[in-house]
């Protein structure tokens, strides 16, 4: 088994007074796209707020490449090599397609051959380089939010559903994106829809009620129908 | 909006079909100049609306000034600082300390002893008000982030603080403050006379403004702090800490203001300890007027604030009073988030 990249360890967060992180338990090995599933309010999100230290765990532990980072400070996190693609994209719409990626580019100028090569993935950021961020359509912006990730290379991605309320055409191009891209990084996918990604993922973990409900590999989960059901029957999108 | 977005689409579509409208909102940029077409015939005589004009002019960038900082600290931080006033006044009441002992260099009939003698004062108002920011900043504002009702309550007393120490420091009589004697007088033009020292305002003013616009626009830290404000948690997960660039924005914003406190008192010719006051609630409806958090919102807001003060005056003097209030009533109902109403996540 390669070596774990991210590590929780019975995770307890906890957003004002509510509770929401009941322990969780969870590995990404290094390499590879681990994909989180769940369905709506299960605790993806506060999981990945809580890897990013925009909440800060209560209990348990959080470690990065051996290092604990339970109590750290955002910035500092993102500076060890953990991006974010946050649910909401948290795109800058002021700013033009390239000041959104040249501020994600910390070392200053940004990488062009690198730029080529996020531009294979998302021609469309090429076109609308100068363009304000926020006049782009729903997939363009997640198209920026996953380029700001990746401008440099970090060591491990996080990103809260990509696909959501994008068209299936989009969401399609958006996938051999990922598939390309897990090649060369560790990612940390979050998903409601467990048919986009069953052939994506290396590894899976399920999520429920603030706990990691199973965990395992995807191809034995994507091979079990009966657990499948068991785990997701009720939270399953079927889309045709 | 509905352009091409899966990748292999993209690609192969023409490239200036597919290309999205940039949306430039322009109505607020000509309220200022449909406002001084339309008081044209109401004030009736050309000279005088020329002059009062430029006095509009002249009193809106000062207050530009003042307030460009206070709307950005709001934008980044969510910080409401009532106390921005206190900057103003320490600023005017610190330049006294070049001002009055040089009074042989602001009475002589040199433009450059003169302009040298305000400059060395207006260093010195900024460099006090920025340090003092900072200090503000650490004691004041930073045990009460996300707290609005402290933060009023709090910065409210830093501003009655800062007064009283005036009254220590300078006492508690006002203070003359000619100005120097080139800045005096007025040019004419045919039949209007615009006072120099108006013109030097206007001149400050804009300077400062396209120096914000440059930094904001062309700077790596400019950028950060439009980023900020429109998402500073998304700022943060990119690997900056929000908090510097807020320091940052907090001692410039106060340097700022202590320089727009040195030009109102020499506008006054004296200085009284509520200067700050005076001012802030000028401050406070030109960056509601503008969008919190908007720089371009908050120059035409201190334009139009001060244009409006100036016609009132003179067209309905009963009305100038409330006639700033009834300006932002009005632009509130016709947007009630501002003219530029920021992004916010
Ligand atoms: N800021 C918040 N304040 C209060 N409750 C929250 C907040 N954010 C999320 N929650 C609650 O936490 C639970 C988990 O939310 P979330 O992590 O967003 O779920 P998911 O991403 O799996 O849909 C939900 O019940 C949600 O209502
Ligand atoms: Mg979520």
């Amino acid at each position: 088994m390669s070596e774990i990249l991210l590590k929780l360890e019975g995770v307890h967060t906890h957003i004002g007074q509510y509770h929401i992180l009941q322990g969780v338990d969870l590995e990404v090995p290094k390499g590879g796209l681990t994909v989180l599933l769940g369905r709506n309010g299960a605790g993806k999100t506060t999981t990945l707020r809580t890897i990013m230290g925009m909440w800060h765990a209560s209990r348990g532990k959080v470690s990065f490449a051996g290092d604990d980072i339970t109590a750290a400070a955002t910035p500092d996190i993102s500076c060890a090599g953990i991006a974010y693609v946050p649910e909401s994209m948290g795109i800058f719409s002021d700013l033009t397609v390239r000041e959104n990626l040249y501020l994600a580019a910390r070392a200053g100028e940004m990488d062009t051959a690198r730029l080529e090569w996020i531009f294979g993935f998302f021609p469309a950021l090429k076109k609308f380089w100068n363009f304000p961020a926020g006049n782009l359509s729903g997939g363009q912006k997640q198209m920026v939010a996953i380029a700001r990730a990746i401008v440099e290379p970090r060591r491990l991605l996080l990103i809260d559903e990509p696909t959501k309320g994008l068209a299936p055409a989009i969401i399609q191009g958006m996938i051999t994106a990922f598939r390309e891209l897990k090649e060369t990084e560790t990612i940390l996918l979050v998903e409601q829809n467990f048919n986009f990604v069953c052939s994506l993922g290396d590894t899976v973990a399920v999520m429920d009620g603030g706990r990691i409900v199973h965990a395992g590999m995807m191809a034995d989960l994507a091979a079990d129908q009966e657990l499948q059901q068991k785990l997701l029957g009720l939270s399953l999108h079927v889309h045709q | 909006m509905n352009t091409t977005t899966s990748p292999a689409a993209a690609a192969g579509a023409p490239v200036d079909a597919a290309l999205p409208k940039v949306r430039v909102d322009y109505l607020p940029l000509l309220l200022v100049p449909v406002m001084a077409l339309v008081m044209l015939p109401l004030v009736g005589s050309f000279p005088t609306w020329v002059t009062l004009t430029f006095a509009g002019l002249a009193m809106g960038m000062m207050i530009f000034i003042m307030a460009s900082g206070l709307t950005l600290i709001f934008g980044l931080m969510d910080v409401l600082n009532f106390g921005h006033g206190a900057f103003v006044s320490v600023g005017a009441f610190t330049a006294t300390f070049v001002l009055l002992p040089m009074k042989g260099w602001m009475e002589a009939d040199s433009a450059l002893m003169n302009l040298a003698v305000v400059g060395l004062a207006i260093l010195l108002a900024m460099l006090v008000t920025g340090l003092l920011g900072w200090a503000f900043e650490r004691i004041i504002i930073r045990p009460v982030y996300g707290l609005h009702l402290k933060q009023i309550l709090i910065t409210m007393g830093g501003m009655i603080v800062a007064e009283q120490l005036i009254h220590v420091i300078w006492g508690a009589e006002q203070i003359p403050l000619p100005l120097p004697e080139t800045f005096r007088g007025a040019f004419i033009l045919g039949d209007a006379a615009v006072e120099k020292y108006r013109l030097i305002a206007v001149a400050v003013g804009l300077t400062v403004f396209l120096t914000m616009f440059l930094v904001l626009n062309r700077t790596k830290v400019g950028l950060l702090i439009r980023a900020g404000v429109e998402n500073g948690e998304m700022v943060e997960a990119l690997g900056y800490r929000i908090r510097r660039l807020f320091v940052g924005v907090f001692m410039a914003g106060s340097a700022l203001a202590g320089l727009g406190g040195v030009m109102w008192g020499l506008y006054k010719e004296t200085l009284t300890a509520a200067i700050g006051g005076e001012t802030t609630v000028l401050v406070f409806i030109v960056i509601i007027i503008g969008g919190l958090g908007s720089v371009g919102g908050c120059f035409i807001g201190a334009l139009l604030v001060a244009l409006t003060a100036n016609y009132a005056g003179f067209l309905a003097p009963k009305v100038a009073l409330v006639s700033d209030i009834l300006l932002m009533v009005a632009v509130l109902l016709w947007r009630p988030r501002g003219l530029y109403p920021v992004a916010k996540r």
